[in-house]
């Protein structure tokens, strides 16, 4: 199964043992095109114009950020977790109780740099407890888990009118102002989402690799192994657990900043499932998965009803065009669209040696 | 040679008129539900758009509105992600938007971070939209939820007899403002709501809520709509239920009363109250759904135009008026249009409709029952016409903001 394959990385055997050690830590400082993308995601304010910089670039970092979450439990830890969008809207949902809001009879009125802290540290042990009891189970069961308490919370904020009010939602979200900027005016609030999807891609790939991702990679493959040689693998795990709702309650934040509003519509299953696909079709073998996946998905999701209503048909389909995209892409590619480059990519280079399929028949 | 020559004048002014044509549009977003539970109600209400493209025109003096479609599925972040599609991509001037309650009480505070911007709600009818707080470039003209239930308390005690009632709604702020409406006049009437039941929008599932239901009524209200309203419908069929009924403004529409199958004739006889009547007399509404009608092959479209395509056809009318009124000047923040547009007095099908002082509409309100035809088909039948009817229910201002905003639980059932 896919979702259970071994994330490797394969040095160049040719290189000496210190460019070999520079290259186990970060492989991608050797790559141009990373580089490049790079570059372009800092420059894009100089391209892209505020729709295609907050709409479909900030966006897709966000939504890259929660997903890369999800890409973290299931690619390394063999968990497939369906409440990470749940972890992002319940700290979004702070943000909006504890900060500044339109529904003043709700929001405690802190400022940014009170309330978002909060917010994280919530949402943490909000997705904490929930992997605590997700880890009691495994495979499908643990995906039934997680989404029932995405479910439950759906239900929850859209009908308690004390806290969350009800389907209406928190309007008018305050966002930081502060050194003489306003940070969710269109170019500062790229940066600071580039930044913290950078960080949060970063400390993925650093944790998959410091000895914590290891011995969770080894709980993966063989958790009664990884027992007998003195782990404890559900403490492992529930950690896991802690370290992705921490970078989805980062995702959450900056979401509720980008809207300035958050309601149950933005937790609902749909979105929750949203957030799967997103890993899926982007690939969980590799940080950069979700990333590609949200720009597909967001893409896909923004232009599909222009693209039918182009080509004359009836624009009411557009759900079906998005569907059958990301039906294509999981048909020819179990991997995501970074199978697909993977498998491109070895077939290149070993055209000569007439070499097999993709990994996977 | 004079005919070359003619010919090339012509091609050439064909071509600059091409040039000056192509700047002088003036371009508006519409959003409405084409997703979800209210997918119904949202291409209907498109096609009361339409119907007005048809019968004003697409032209403003030499310019031309070209206007852009997104879709939303009455969620709040729906109605503010199409909305801000529309501004950032498509670089909208005017917004006409949105169709659902809780999404105009978003897309009314995000008008407010595009003060230069002009915003006409489509069909939303939230009491707080325009009570609370409202935005300056909000305009709407259609009647809120409570004001399309003015009439219904007393016909229901005075004329029905009925003295006892529970309700069944939609756990929403339209739907609030709906109950917020039949309630203070019903109660103040000297009736009484017994229980009130709220479901999720989205409902599928309705048995426990028709086993809640309680015996010792003389009425159900049902303030239901789209999908939710035809599932309870058929459950409430299939379990037998024989109440009488009463409907709110969407439930007791030609979204309801034209759905599919049997179950819709559990509501002959029900009484409703919207801003509208199917079979209203007035000429200017027979002249609405002969203009619907005709814009459409008879099985694309309703009978006779539901509350959502009158209510798209008052605000895009609204709005091309007031554009011709200041011959399509945006000039200045869009200023004169906002003028003219909060002046405008408008001959909507349902009625003369005019603006208050937040940009809110006061117009005409119906009574009705449905009838049957005799085809099979089901029309509301108009019991009482109630013109004049504003924001404030004919209460004194003071009184009507004690009374708090709609909500579960509020307005008690009592005299105000």
């Amino acid at each position: 199964m896919s979702l259970l394959q071994s994330t490797q990385f394969r040095p160049d055997p040719s290189a000496n043992a210190t460019r070999r050690a520079l290259i186990r830590a970060w492989p991608e400082f050797q790559n141009p095109a990373a580089w490049l993308v790079a570059l372009i995601l800092v420059i894009m304010p100089l391209i892209a114009n505020g729709f295609f910089l907050i709409e479909i670039f900030a966006t897709t970092l966000i939504l890259g950020v929660i997903a890369l979450s999800l890409m973290f439990l299931a690619g390394y830890g063999g968990m497939v977790s369906l409440m990470q969008l749940t972890i992002a809207g319940f700290a979004g949902y702070m943000v909006a109780v504890f900060g500044m809001s339109g529904n003043a009879n709700i929001s405690l009125g802190w400022p940014w740099w009170l309330a978002t802290p909060m917010a994280l540290a919530l949402a943490t042990l909000f997705g904490t407890l929930g992997g605590a009891l997700a880890v009691r189970t495994e495979g499908i069961y643990t995906i039934m888990i997680t989404l029932a308490i995405g479910a439950a919370f759906y239900y929850f904020t859209n009908q308690n009118w004390a806290i969350f009010n009800g389907h209406t939602g928190i309007n008018t979200v305050a966002t930081p102002h502060f050194w003489g900027v306003d940070w969710r005016s269109d170019i500062a609030f790229y940066y600071v989402t580039l930044g913290v999807a950078a960080i949060c891609y970063f400390a993925v790939q650093y944790v998959s690799r410091a000895p914590f991702g290891l011995a969770l990679q080894g709980v993966r493959d063989n958790p009664r192994r990884m027992a007998a040689l003195g782990f404890n693998p559900n403490a492992h795990r529930i950690a896991a657990y802690a370290f992705a709702a921490f970078i989805a309650a980062l995702g959450g934040v900056l979401q509720v900043w980008n809207y300035r509003q958050i309601s149950p519509g933005s937790v609902s299953v749909g979105a929750c499932i949203d957030v799967l696909i997103i890993a899926v079709v982007g690939g969980i073998t590799r940080p950069i998965g979700p990333f590609i996946g949200a720009l597909i998905f967001v893409l896909l999701r923004t232009f599909a009803l222009d693209v039918l209503i182009k080509f004359g048909l009836d624009g009411n389909r557009f759900r079906l065009l998005i569907g059958l995209g990301f039906l294509a892409i999981v048909f020819w590619s179990s991997d995501g669209v970074i199978g697909l480059w993977e498998r491109w990519r070895r077939r290149s280079t070993t055209a000569t040696q007439r070499s097999g399929g993709g990994r996977h028949g | 040679m004079l005919k070359s020559s003619l010919g090339l004048i012509a091609l050439s002014s064909l071509l600059l008129s091409g040039t000056a044509f192509a700047q002088e549009k003036i371009k508006v977003g519409v959003t409405a539900t084409l997703e979800g539970t209210y997918t119904v109600l949202g291409e209907d209400g498109m096609r009361g758009h339409q119907t007005a493209l048809n019968v004003l025109g697409k032209k403003i003096g030499d310019k031309e509105l070209e206007f852009i479609v997104a879709s939303t599925d009455a969620t709040p972040d729906s109605a503010v992600r199409a909305v801000r599609k529309l501004i950032e991509q498509d670089k909208v001037q005017i917004l006409l938007s949105p169709l659902s309650g809780d999404e105009g009480i978003a897309v009314k505070n995000f008008a407010k971070t595009h003060p230069e911007l002009t915003f006409v709600n489509a069909a939303s009818g939230a009491q707080e939209t325009t009570y609370v707080d409202p935005a300056p470039n909000f305009f709407r003209y259609n009647m809120d939820g409570a004001q399309w239930q003015v009439g219904l308390g007393k016909y229901a005690y005075e004329t029905k007899g009925y003295r006892k009632i529970a309700t069944v709604g939609e756990d929403y702020s339209f739907i609030y403002t709906q109950v917020f409406g039949l309630v203070l006049e019903f109660c103040g009437a000297g009736g009484q709501v017994t229980n009130r039941q709220w479901v999720p929008l989205g409902t599928k599932d309705f048995a426990s809520v028709i086993a809640a239901l309680p015996d010792d009524v003389d009425a159900i209200y049902l303030g239901l709509g789209g999908a939710d309203a035809v599932n309870f419908l058929n459950q409430y069929q299939q379990a037998g239920g024989k109440a009488h009924l009463m409907g709110g403004s969407i439930m007791i529409d030609q979204t309801i009363l034209s759905s599919k199958g049997s179950a819709k004739n559990a509501l002959i006889g029900t009484i409703a109250a919207s801003g509208q009547a199917d079979t209203w007399e007035d000429p200017g509404w027979q002249k609405f759904v002969k203009a619907y009608q005709d814009s459409f092959p008879e099985s694309k479209r309703f009978p006779s135009p539901s509350l959502l395509a009158t209510n798209y056809y008052g605000s895009t009318m609204a709005l091309i008026l007031a554009l011709r009124q200041v011959n399509g000047d945006l000039s200045n923040n869009q200023a004169k249009l906002k003028d003219a547009l909060a002046k405008i007095e408008i001959d909507a099908p349902n009625g003369k409709i005019k603006l208050d002082a937040n940009r809110q509409a006061i117009g005409t309100n119906f009574v009705t029952e449905v009838v049957d035809d005799g085809k099979g088909a089901l029309f509301s039948k108009v019991v009482k016409v109630i013109p004049n009817v504003n924001q404030t229910l004919g209460y004194d201002p003071a009184v009507f903001a004690k009374i708090g905003l709609p909500s579960r639980t509020v307005p008690e059932c009592k005299k105000y």
